[in-house]
């Protein structure tokens, strides 16, 4: 999502990289060149100023100019800068201490309210929680027949009182049910509004003092460019909001947003949605990100969405298999199964270090369909081909191609990288050194590009 | 001055039928203009609006810089900003315009206008009927504008509008379709949520043929640019209605809204490569956002604005001004 941020300040920065000391002159163009990124990323003019300012006193100061490795220096306080912008190591929601803990969410129209509302009743459902949604957006068509479809498949209970009531009530009337009903969480969905609205926001403010909200998050759209800045002060007039919600991280945009809004409120972000699916919602780790920023990776992240879908046991088996080398095709489409459960390909390639700087996966776009087409492959054969690919000839790679509507040539194909990668794994195993060029053979080469991305 | 609708729209071979006259009693008419003037004081598109004096009142190596930090805070992006400085400095170096804090405003606004009116055409209601696609990220604006635009093509031209309810992922978005539909009093045609928003499309210019109606509008899903599975869909709703009626759609917009900032460029160019932009709606123009974003986009893609949205009515969408809109960008 920070890619092109990424990719300009490590351009610029592996420059300095290369020279063993650096002049004033050198850090100013680096600092040139830093602020057009984070302009181009939307970073709010003003940040950008105190920012690179503040940058390039550190830079000039004698931890840089006396240090052996100057570029490298410059890249840890990018970083360290980017980190404390964005808000520290994090911070979590306040909860009650007895009865329901109230989230109140507010934001612009079309900032994503509704879905953010559900991603975080979905969130908090998984942690065991008993989460109500209260629908108090009686103004946009049909808002409260959205908020009772998603809240429902996020298994949450919505309260909703049609679009006649006034949203103060229905906040009011929604927290004694919850209260009722005994409901860990109430999350407050209101309309979306214009920070220039003054009636708008009065109701705002008073939805605020009847609900009494444990946190009020302000759901901002990633997107969003200069304006970023005027909206969340006028927010923060009117609802002193908490926290904020990142949303629509799963597109390109660099999302400078989530750098202005922190640094002018000192409000931190506390949660990113990331996609479509309600799955798609996250804690905002703000000193990873500045690490993605930088290209060095995300791969805290990236663990922690394995062990999510990785079972510990099955872990275990797959180690001891590889280890005796009797991993086979079953045991592959597992694995590939597992992998595709932590969310498309092209999400997971931004997470690992370096990928951000590798120009050919850029334009790529990891092809899913060439994925389903091996598990069709895998699904065509018997448990015995599965286990002993060698015995794959002649009929039975025509019945396979047949039952998975693939061609001889995509099956034997697929047999040959499956070879390919056991030898791999059998030297990962062994300890031995490994040959990139049987690396490249077992992904079968580079991955199609898409000329339109990028 | 200002761009009138019998500007924005071409209707072609149609012959324009008078709008309907309606009866407006006084209290109706007080209405009307009590929205006008709010909407006019809420938008920064009011021409009353005074431009910061502040900017121009002497001519230095500080006013290109002052002047560069408006335009970039009005999100009209670094080159773009850095292209209309340099061309502006240019001139009052050489001298073709006169260094006095006046002349060159006026002639900042002149530029401002030329490079947001690049690639300037009407929106082509000509076919019969005339099919309009509207397309965008989440959140930007879709089904309100569809519901605006049909409210104005049959309230400006007196025509008829079939809505197609082709966004069937998201969670009520035929039922928020349909609401605006009744407002605009068009008729609309929808499926069973998850529905094949090509089939909801393909039926719509069905039943415009079948009723002889003159506009179909397609509201579609929103949709990331970088989600290509999604781009696919959408690239597939508009090769279904070209095979249902060639050379259709005869327009499609994308909505962009006034607070995004450089992240728009690149909507509007990825779209533009999956399904031929050939407008932007720039939408909440209401709030504080100047949305010079468009010209970013209107520099470097050669999409120009059509219409702007600046409130949640129906009569909240006017024909876009590029000199209105230039001297809003600079106004404080």
């Amino acid at each position: 999502m920070f890619d092109q941020l990424s990719e300009r300040l490590q351009a610029t920065l592996s420059d300095v990289r290369s020279r063993g000391k650096l002049g004033e002159g050198d850090v100013d163009a680096a600092m040139r060149e830093i602020r057009l990124a984070l302009l181009e990323a939307d970073v709010n003019f003003k940040v950008v100023k105190a920012f690179t300012k503040r940058l390039k006193e550190r830079c000039l100061g004698a931890e840089v100019m006396e240090s052996l490795d100057p570029g490298q220096q410059v890249v840890k306080i990018v970083n360290e800068e980017l980190t404390g912008l964005m808000g520290g190591s994090g911070r979590d929601l306040a909860f009650a201490s007895s009865g329901p803990t109230v989230i109140l969410m507010a934001g612009l129209q079309g900032s994503g309210k509704t879905t953010a509302c559900a991603k975080l009743a979905r969130h908090l459902g998984e942690s065991g929680k008993q989460v109500a949604l209260a629908a108090c957006d009686v103004y946009r068509p049909a808002a409260v027949d959205q908020l009772v479809t998603v809240g429902e498949r996020a298994g949450a209970r919505v309260y909703e009182q049609g679009t006649d009531a006034d949203p103060v009530e229905i906040a009011a009337w929604a927290l004694e049910r919850a209260r009722e009903e005994e409901r860990d969480v109430l999350i407050v969905d209101t309309a979306g509004r214009l920070h220039i609205d003054a009636d708008l926001m009065d109701e705002l403010a008073k939805i605020r003092k009847r609900t009494k909200p444990h946190d009020v998050l302000l759901v901002v759209d990633a997107m969003t460019g200069q304006d970023a800045v005027g909206v969340a002060e006028a927010f923060a007039a009117a609802a002193e909001f908490d926290g904020v919600v990142m949303t629509k991280l799963d597109g390109d945009a660099r999302g400078g947003a989530a750098l202005s809004v922190k640094a002018v409120t000192g409000k931190p972000i506390l949660f990113a949605s990331t996609g479509e699916k309600l799955e798609a919602f996250e804690r905002f780790h703000p000193d990873r990100m500045a690490s993605r920023i930088l290209g060095m990776g995300d791969v805290l992240s990236l663990i922690e969405k394995a062990e999510q879908q990785v079972d510990e046991r099955q872990a275990e088996d797959l180690q001891k298999k590889l280890e005796s080398d009797r991993f086979t095709l079953e045991d592959f489409l597992q694995q590939m199964k597992q992998v595709r459960k932590m969310g498309p390909l092209s999400g997971l390639i931004g997470m690992l270090p370096g990928m951000g700087a590798m120009k050919q996966l850029k334009g790529a776009a990891v092809d899913e369909g060439e994925l389903d087409r091996v598990e069709a492959i895998i699904l065509s054969m018997t448990p015995g081909e599965r286990a002993h690919p060698a015995m794959i000839k002649g009929s039975r790679r025509k019945r396979i191609a047949d039952g998975s509507g693939t061609k001889i040539q995509q099956v034997n194909q697929l047999v040959k990288q499956f070879d390919q990668m056991r030898k791999v794994m059998r030297q990962m195993m062994s300890g031995k050194q490994l040959d990139p060029q049987q690396l490249m053979q077992m992904g079968g080469g580079a991955p199609r590009p898409k000329h339109r991305r990028r | 001055m200002s761009t009138s609708w019998q500007e924005i729209f071409e209707l072609g071979e149609r012959e324009a039928p008078a709008p309907a006259p309606e009866p407006q009693s006084e209290e109706r008419r007080q209405g009307v203009f009590r929205r006008l003037r709010e909407s006019l004081s809420k938008s920064r598109q009011a021409l009353v609006e005074e431009i910061s004096a502040s900017l121009f009142d002497r001519i230095d190596e500080e006013t290109w810089e002052r002047l560069e930090e408006a335009l970039i805070l009005a999100d009209a992006g670094a080159p773009t900003t850095a292209e209309v400085v340099e061309r502006l400095e240019r001139e009052v170096e050489g001298g073709t315009v006169s260094p006095d804090g006046e002349a060159v405003r006026d002639r900042l606004i002149e530029i401002l206008a030329e490079v947001c009116a690049s690639g300037r055409r009407p929106i082509d209601l000509s076919g019969e009927p005339a099919v309009l696609l509207m397309v965008g990220v989440n959140g930007t604006g879709k089904t309100t504008t569809i519901g605006k635009i049909a409210w104005h093509l049959s309230r400006e031209f007196g025509l008829s509008v079939v809505l197609a309810a082709a966004d069937t992922y998201r969670a009520a978005a035929a039922e928020q379709l349909a609401e605006w539909a009744e407002r605009a009093g068009a008729e609309l045609v929808r499926s069973a949520p998850g529905g094949d928003p090509g089939a909801v499309a393909f039926d719509a210019i069905a039943a415009a043929r079948a009723r002889g109606a003159d506009v179909v509008i397609v509201d579609t899903a929103g949709r990331l640019h970088t989600q290509d599975n999604l781009m696919d869909e959408l690239a597939k709703v508009r090769r279904v209605i070209a095979k249902q009626m060639p050379g259709a759609p005869h327009e499609t917009l994308i909505s962009i809204d006034a607070t995004t900032g450089q992240n728009g460029l690149r909507q509007a160019q990825i779209f533009s490569e999956v399904v031929e932009v050939d407008g932007v709606v720039l939408t909440k123009l209401d709030g504080t956002a100047k949305g010079g974003i468009v010209l970013a986009i209107a520099n470097e893609l050669e999409i120009p604005v059509k219409l702007i949205g600046t409130g949640e009515s129906l009569e909240d969408l006017r024909p876009f001004d590029p000199t209105d809109f230039a001297r809003a960008l600079l106004a404080e």
